[in-house]
């Protein structure tokens, strides 16, 4: 293995003759750190502890150039790396110690394998010698993570450190991107070896599959040809190999309508004409009508989950499938296709567009059209404050610049359905896992991340205490995030469902009498808080709310029981799809 | 769809997938041997088996030891399910950064052996005709006491089940088996 040698810590110029020399044996926690600058780290999240108090004063003795940010949950740290790393495409670190500090970035852990999030969490261990004993503050952590982690590793040698956090850092980034976790025993840290950074990164058994095959590009581009009711279907894997400006360019070259995921939103301008918004449980009408109609779906990135195909077997039934992705073990998983393409979407795209041309797909956007006419993305305008008004008035407010975090339910359905994004990475949310109070903590590290774009953060009155206690955090840098509440008093989406299918029992749901005063809350932190009830006042808040240089919460209280619609009941054939309101009984 | 006809769109997916067509008709199950090279380290055998145990995914028999490279172990798995969930395990067990090589062995033709250790009631005027049996099977006697024998049996699966079942007739006491482990016949040029 190849190895540099790092000037010595205190930076003083060293003699060219002088750099063959041995280099300085430093701590363990003095490794980890200069491995961090080395991978270009800007910024870690974290919350110290027993089993990692030395790195902690590691890093107050060094003065690292990364940023730390104490968080006050270690859920809250994880959920914000992601969301640094979805707002950057950079590598999120959050580091927590050993036991209840571990245990904490589980749910962030999961969260970011299901939706492919590039982060690498550092936990501490208890010493190497007292592992397996029950010691104080012990989880075997790397057992707990092992089938959530895309991989994951115990360092028992300091040795080992610098070259297992590279590796950490290559697995997170490269390919499908995932979490992984580094564990780290307090005696490893304490350990002192030399000060060496391995250059290179070679592991045996981890190929990533870049460059697709020629011959299953040709194919795809036959089939792309031969198609008259083609579809473009993108997820979140063609904003992460940065693509969008080449799917724009297929589907404005051949005409072919696009339909994204919850994760694809940001693709492709949902202002476009060839835009048919999203697809799945909550997606559009007419985006499903196109799907059970199309000859030809043209998979980007997309992993054909349950919430985007409801009832497998009566999905895309005339559809040929063409799929591509980085993850081979994605294709077929769910439906068969008929070509895969694996490799690096934009690389499949570049492949791709000289070998296609422009298409006659009149007929077929005509059709779409009148779709489109039949049932658009509506809601009430009856005089009372609905969230669909207020998304409404805030990408008027933004026209789709600003970096939108929903939460999950209601709030994050509306959120995707009623803004119209733009821009890649300004649509963030938790898709897989579907973790309620994701939005705040990722808020606050998307907006750790990024200063061009306001950052908003969306949530319900539920999932908004669920992590809540980051508004410390987001007090103590004034980070500009505008956090908007849509308070129902409900856990709404699960009030939905049980008003839909469950005869309006609405078991456990009620939060009224029960939830804080949000505008205090806020208050307490020494936030500015905003409350607003009426649809006059909108307006009015919003401006207040990005006016004001610094974060901001405001408290919209909307209608109890408005619903999202359209929907595919959960198991549902996607022909199905519930349009509007209707008796209980409808759906017996 | 609400009507019961399938597209052709939707056969074909069907068939590609090993399920059932028709309503009524059987799913084909297949019985495969998975051949992994795989990192020897503390908690790579453990990923492997967790991944099925995540994921569903059905685990007959697991056999695992060093290869000739002290850092790589070859591990033998015994699965079952249809086309669609041996293609499934055979992704998620590439996509694992442990694993240098995952080979379906049912892709070709193999060698399979297990090893099986059976002790059994044997009275005195039961003993020539069990060491007849045991003679067929290619078998050996490794213990004995004044009311049973202990076989070393070696074999395919299919065998040791045979004997297992032959041997029930006098009282089996105890069975331990290795599990499968097989190898891959090379191709021979022609085939």
């Amino acid at each position: 293995m190849t190895t540099q040698n790092i000037p010595d810590t205190a930076g003083d110029a060293i003699p060219d003759e002088m750099v063959t020399v041995q280099p300085p044996m430093v701590t363990g926690s003095e490794i980890l750190i200069r491995t961090l600058e080395y991978e270009g780290v800007e910024v870690i999240f974290g919350h110290p502890g027993g089993a990692i108090i030395t790195l902690y004063d590691e890093l107050s003795r060094i003065q690292p150039s990364f940023k730390h940010i104490l968080v006050r949950h270690e859920q809250g740290g994880t959920h914000a790396a992601e969301g640094y790393a979805k707002a950057t495409g950079k590598v999120g670190v959050m580091l927590a110690t050993s036991g209840p500090g571990a245990t904490n970035t589980v749910t962030g852990i999961a969260d970011a394998y299901m939706d492919s999030v590039p982060i690498v969490v550092i936990t501490g261990q208890v010493p190497t010698h007292l592992i397996g004993n029950d010691a104080f503050q012990e989880a075997d952590i790397v057992g707990i993570t092992r089938t959530i982690t895309k991989h994951n590793y115990l360092v028992r040698d300091v040795r080992d450190l610098s070259r297992v956090v590279r590796e950490a850092f290559h697995i997170a980034q490269s390919g499908r991107p995932g979490p992984v976790l580094v564990d780290i025993p307090k005696d490893v840290l304490l350990a002192k070896a030399p000060l060496q950074i391995p250059e290179r990164i070679e592991i045996r058994g981890y190929h990533v599959p870049m460059q697709p095959s020629k011959a299953k590009v040709q194919q795809a581009a036959d089939m792309i040809m031969a198609a008259s009711k083609p579809l473009l279907y993108v997820g979140g894997g063609c904003l992460f190999s940065g693509a969008a400006e080449e799917l724009a360019e297929l589907a404005r070259k051949t005409q072919i309508p696009v339909t994204t995921t919850l994760h694809g939103i940001g693709a492709f301008p949902v202002t476009d004409e060839l835009s048919l918004h999203m697809l799945g449980m909550h997606g559009t009408w007419y985006a499903n009508q196109a799907v059970q109609h199309a000859d030809l779906l043209i998979a980007v990135g997309a992993r054909f989950d349950d919430r985007v195909t409801g009832k497998l077997e009566s999905w895309a039934p005339h559809a040929k499938i063409i799929h591509m992705d980085i993850d081979p073990s994605c294709i077929s998983k769910n439906v068969y296709v008929d070509c895969a393409v694996v490799g690096d979407v934009k690389m499949v795209l570049q492949e791709l567009l000289p070998l296609v041309g422009k298409k006659d797909t009149s007929a077929w956007l005509g059709q779409i059209t009148q779709w489109k006419q039949e049932c658009p993305l509506d809601y009430d305008q009856d005089g009372l404050l609905r969230p669909q008004y207020i998304l409404d008035l805030l990408w008027e407010k933004t026209k789709g610049d600003a970096v939108v975090i929903t939460d999950v339910g209601q709030n994050q359905m509306w959120g995707a359905q009623f803004f119209k994004y733009v821009y890649p990475r300004t649509h963030i949310t938790s898709g897989g896992l579907g973790t309620m109070g994701f939005s705040l903590p990722a808020a606050m590290g998307a907006s750790f991340g990024q200063r061009t774009r306001p950052v908003v953060s969306i949530n319900g009155d539920g999932g908004f205490l669920m992590n809540a206690q980051e508004l410390g955090v987001i007090s103590q840098y004034n980070l500009p995030v505008k956090i908007i509440i849509f308070n129902n008093n409900f856990l709404g989406m699960v009030r939905q469902w049980q008003e839909l299918f469950h005869e309006s029992r609405y078991s456990h749901t009620d939060l009224s009498g029960s939830n804080p005063d949000y505008v205090k809350l806020a208050e307490a932190f020494r936030i500015k808080g905003l409350y607003c009830e009426n649809v006059a006042d909108v307006q009015k808040t919003l401006d207040e709310a990005f006016a004001h240089d610094g974060p901001v919460l405001m408290e919209f209280k909307v209608v109890k029981e408005e619903m999202v619609f359209p929907m595919v009941p959960s198991g549902a054939s996607t022909d199905e799809m519930i349009t509007k309101r209707m008796t209980p009984d409808s759906f017996v | 769809m609400s009507t019961k006809t399938l597209t052709p769109q939707q056969i074909y997916r069907k068939k590609a997938d090993g399920l059932p067509i028709n309503p009524g008709d059987e799913t084909l199950v297949q019985r495969h041997i998975i051949s992994v090279l795989l990192e020897n380290q503390s908690g790579s055998l453990n990923r492997v088996l967790n991944m099925f145990a995540a994921r569903g995914f059905n685990l007959e028999s697991v056999a695992v030891g060093e290869t000739e490279d002290p850092s790589v172990s070859r591990l033998t798995l015994a699965t079952s399910g249809n086309t669609k969930v041996i293609r499934q395990i055979l992704r998620q067990l590439n996509r694992l950064v442990e694993t240098l090589e995952v080979t379906d062995l049912n892709d070709a033709d193999y060698v399979e052996r297990e090893i099986c250790l059976i002790r059994v009631r044997a009275l005195a005027h039961q003993r020539s005709e069990l060491r007849d049996t045991l003679e067929m099977f290619e078998g050996k006697v490794v213990d004995i006491t004044p009311e049973t024998l202990m076989f070393e049996v070696t074999g395919p699966t299919k065998k040791i089940k045979a004997l297992i079942h032959v041997l029930g007739s006098y009282g089996v006491l105890d069975v331990a088996r290795s599990g499968r482990v097989a190898l891959a016949r090379p191709l021979i040029h022609g085939d």
